[in-house]
């Protein structure tokens, strides 16, 4: 695996390719990243590099004022690792910008969806309803569960209402329509996890290359 | 360095757009232009018909041209700032009350049409405009 880097979803909007087709991009702002520490099989068993995104202004601890005093960064709102293989061919206190990124590239891309609250099983997990009149009685329950004497019990697993949204959830293998280096813009196609404002990372993609 | 969202996704479109505004109006009668790619040949086909609709604004402006093909109604969106889009021809001005024609759909024959816009300070036709220039 390599670096990749964490990002801001801007928004989508459509573009135009060369042919004249409408593609449907989700716009979001990349980096500049700042590595704030490196980590090693040696020292921690495990190779990955931390980066850190977004200036942080407000409430910044002792200890966390410390460690970027120590860097000589700016306190970072958002860090993630990013695990990587062997030299990363990156300092602390190096910025990792969209240049690593090209038009083209696949990337898998990862965040928060936006949170639904406790959904019904309907919503949730696309049950059928059950008719709303002639007297049903049945309308919008998640069904018969537990049977009879034997298992006389719910399986694990079964897919009942509850919280619906805000679990990570990665989208594979979207592609790089445009990087735009002078504002640290990334166009990708297809939709991505979240609201406006969230936070994602972007990684290449595992499975296929561009 | 933008901050606003919306300003940076417009900054983006911003690219996408053609110079021209629309030089048509709903009810009017065009002639799209549109630029067909058979293998490597390209050759331009020419959809007449009714404007019933225009939707949305930005790079995401589209139009609806209705026409009747062999007696049967074809309607066809056209993303307005579409580089597919060699030019757009205004043949008839039409006269209409509404920003949607849908009721189009269920009219047939002589009462599926448009009344032509007439100046009535010079009391004539209006002139037929000429259509948007290139990109």
């Amino acid at each position: 695996m390599s670096v990749g880097l964490i990002a801001r979803k801007i928004g989508m909007t459509q573009v135009f390719d060369e042919v004249g087709n409408v593609i449907p991009v989700t716009v979001v702002e990349a980096g500049p990243c700042y590595v704030l520490a490196e980590k090693t099989i040696k020292k921690d068993g495990y190779e990955s590099i931390l980066l850190g995104f977004m200036d942080k202004f407000k409430r910044v601890r002792r200890p966390e004022k410390g460690f970027y005093d120590k860097i000589k960064t700016f306190p970072k709102k958002v860090t993630e690792e990013f695990r990587i293989e062997g030299e990363s061919g990156y300092k602390v206190g190096e910025q990792v910008k969209v240049d690593i990124f090209a038009k083209g590239d696949l990337v898998d891309v990862r965040g928060k969806t936006k949170g639904c609250g406790f959904q019904g099983a309907i919503k949730r997990h696309g049950f059928h309803r059950g008719p709303m009149s002639h007297g049903s009685r049945y309308h919008r329950r998640p069904g018969s569960m537990g049977a009879c004497a034997d298992p006389s019990k719910v399986f694990k697993g079964k897919k009942l209402p509850g919280q619906m949204g805000m679990t990570n959830r990665t989208i594979q293998n979207l592609k790089v329509i445009d990087v735009r280096a002078e504002d640290n813009l990334i166009l990708i196609q297809g939709a991505i996890p979240g609201p406006n404002d969230n936070i994602i990372q972007i990684n290449k993609a595992i499975k296929k290359k561009g | 360095m933008i901050t606003n969202k919306s300003e940076i996704l417009d900054k983006i479109e911003s690219d996408f757009l053609k110079d021209e505004t629309l030089n048509f109006n709903i009810g009017d009668t065009v002639k799209v232009h549109f630029k067909i790619k058979e293998g490597k040949r390209e050759r331009i086909q020419v959809f007449e018909g009714i404007v019933i609709s225009i939707k949305r604004s930005g790079v995401r402006k589209t139009f609806m041209v209705r026409k009747i093909s062999a007696s049967i109604g074809v309607e066809r969106i056209f993303p307005f700032h579409s580089p597919k889009i060699d030019k757009i021809e205004v043949s008839k001005r039409g006269r209409v009350r509404r920003a949607k024609l849908y009721y189009l759909r269920q009219r047939i024959g002589k009462a599926a049409q448009v009344k032509r816009l007439v100046d009535h300070d010079r009391g004539k036709k209006v002139q037929k405009t000429q259509g948007t220039s290139k990109k």
